[in-house]
């Protein structure tokens, strides 16, 4: 089971990868924003089994703070690109 | 147990299969609406299987602590609500700056 | 007279929405701390009643009727969402992987009869989940909707069939 663990991880990370080079040459900067939110979902997927793969419980904790960091970061990001201003 | 192992093996399986599946469509596709329908929805529901079989894994496992699947469960229910939205939020800012959609027959941006 | 009794029901509607947002919260913290001391236990609650008392018409607006029963038909929508979920995946497999990519989008714009805030929102969290739509704008005063939709299929699903805004009207018992 933990080989299991290890090649998921393995693959989540080449998908990392495979994104990163959108976040790089999209052409313009909303293509750059959709790409570092799918690399911040993919991240808490990773520290999930990341925790089972080094049998340490706070991996979830720190999971699900990242979960709503990324959420805000997209929302604030959208918001300011839409307006000019992020308070009115 | 061998059966618990295989439906955990199988859910981790599909979920890296539909993360994957995002990863290729936000490099295939020729548009950034179209690049939103890949990644939006498949990776919610491709991180949302890898966590479910987490859960599986750890509530036949380890028993005595209930609360830890409580929590990684919350988790999904999460990103089932918070991606959607993210993915909305950054399309509405996209049509309101003017990003042009683009129709069959276009050169690729 | 009447001016009493309209105060007694805004008194009534703020009393349920303060207890409601501290018995979820209460929940939360129970579930995530996982330490059942006395300590623990009790600065939680303290915390959860001021939370509670600052900021409780954020989750509960308003007044609404019936909301046990709309709750029930919340719990029998999310099954036949969970199963549009998986389906619409299997659609941009589908799509991404064929070698030429059969793609036509479009955006299409439609009207529909849901006035409240919430109604609104899950018909809007539905279609970016369900088989190659995405929600662009909402403008909330004449219920319209514009969307893009990635080929003529789940176009069509959306504007002619309106399965989903049947149901969501079901669901938040508003007029068809």
């Amino acid at each position: 089971m933990i080989t299991i663990f290890w090649m998921t991880s393995l693959l989540i990370a080449v998908t990392m990868g495979l994104s990163l080079y959108r976040a790089v040459a999209g052409p313009g900067v909303f293509n750059r924003v959709a790409a570092v939110n799918i690399i911040g979902t993919k991240t808490i997927a990773l520290l999930v089994v990341m925790g089972y793969f080094f049998q340490r419980p706070y991996f979830f904790d720190i999971a699900l703070l990242y979960a709503m960091i990324n959420f805000i970061g997209t929302l604030v990001f959208a918001k300011y690109l839409e307006r000019g201003e992020i308070w009115s | 147990m061998v059966i618990v192992h295989t439906l955990v093996t199988v859910l981790l399986g599909a979920g890296v299969f539909f993360t994957l599946v995002g990863s290729i469509g936000l490099l295939r596709f020729p548009d950034f609406y179209t690049r939103l329908h890949a990644t939006g929805k498949c990776d919610t529901l491709g991180a949302g299987l890898i966590i479910l079989g987490a859960v599986i894994y750890h509530f036949f496992q380890y028993p005595e602590t209930f609360l830890v699947p409580a929590k990684l469960a919350f988790l999904v229910f999460f990103i089932f609500i918070a991606n959607p939205t993210a993915t909305h939020a950054i399309m509405k800012a996209a049509y309101k700056t003017g990003v042009e959609p683009w129709r069959l027959g276009e050169k690729r941006r | 007279m009447a001016f009493g009794r309209e105060e007694e029901m805004r008194l009534k509607e703020k009393g349920f929405g303060i207890l409601l947002t501290f018995c979820i919260l209460a929940v939360f913290w129970i579930l995530l701390s996982g330490i059942f001391d006395a300590f623990h236990i009790i600065s939680g609650l303290i915390c959860c009643a001021i939370v509670s008392i600052i900021s409780h018409d954020l989750l509960v607006k308003g007044k609404s009727e019936k909301r046990l029963a709309k709750f029930f038909r919340i719990l029998i929508y999310i099954p036949w969402e969970l199963w549009q979920i998986v389906l619409a995946n299997i659609d941009v497999a589908y799509r991404v992987l064929h070698p030429k990519m059969p793609i036509d989008p479009r955006i299409i714009e439609f009207e529909t009869t849901l006035r409240g805030e919430f109604s609104l929102l899950t018909l809007a969290n539905s279609i970016t989940l369900t088989p190659g739509t995405i929600t662009i704008l909402v403008e909330p005063e004449r219920g319209k909707f514009w969307v893009h939709a990635i080929a003529k299929g789940p176009a069509d699903a959306l504007l002619v069939d309106q399965t989903m805004q049947r149901k969501v009207a079901h669901v938040f018992m508003e007029a068809e």
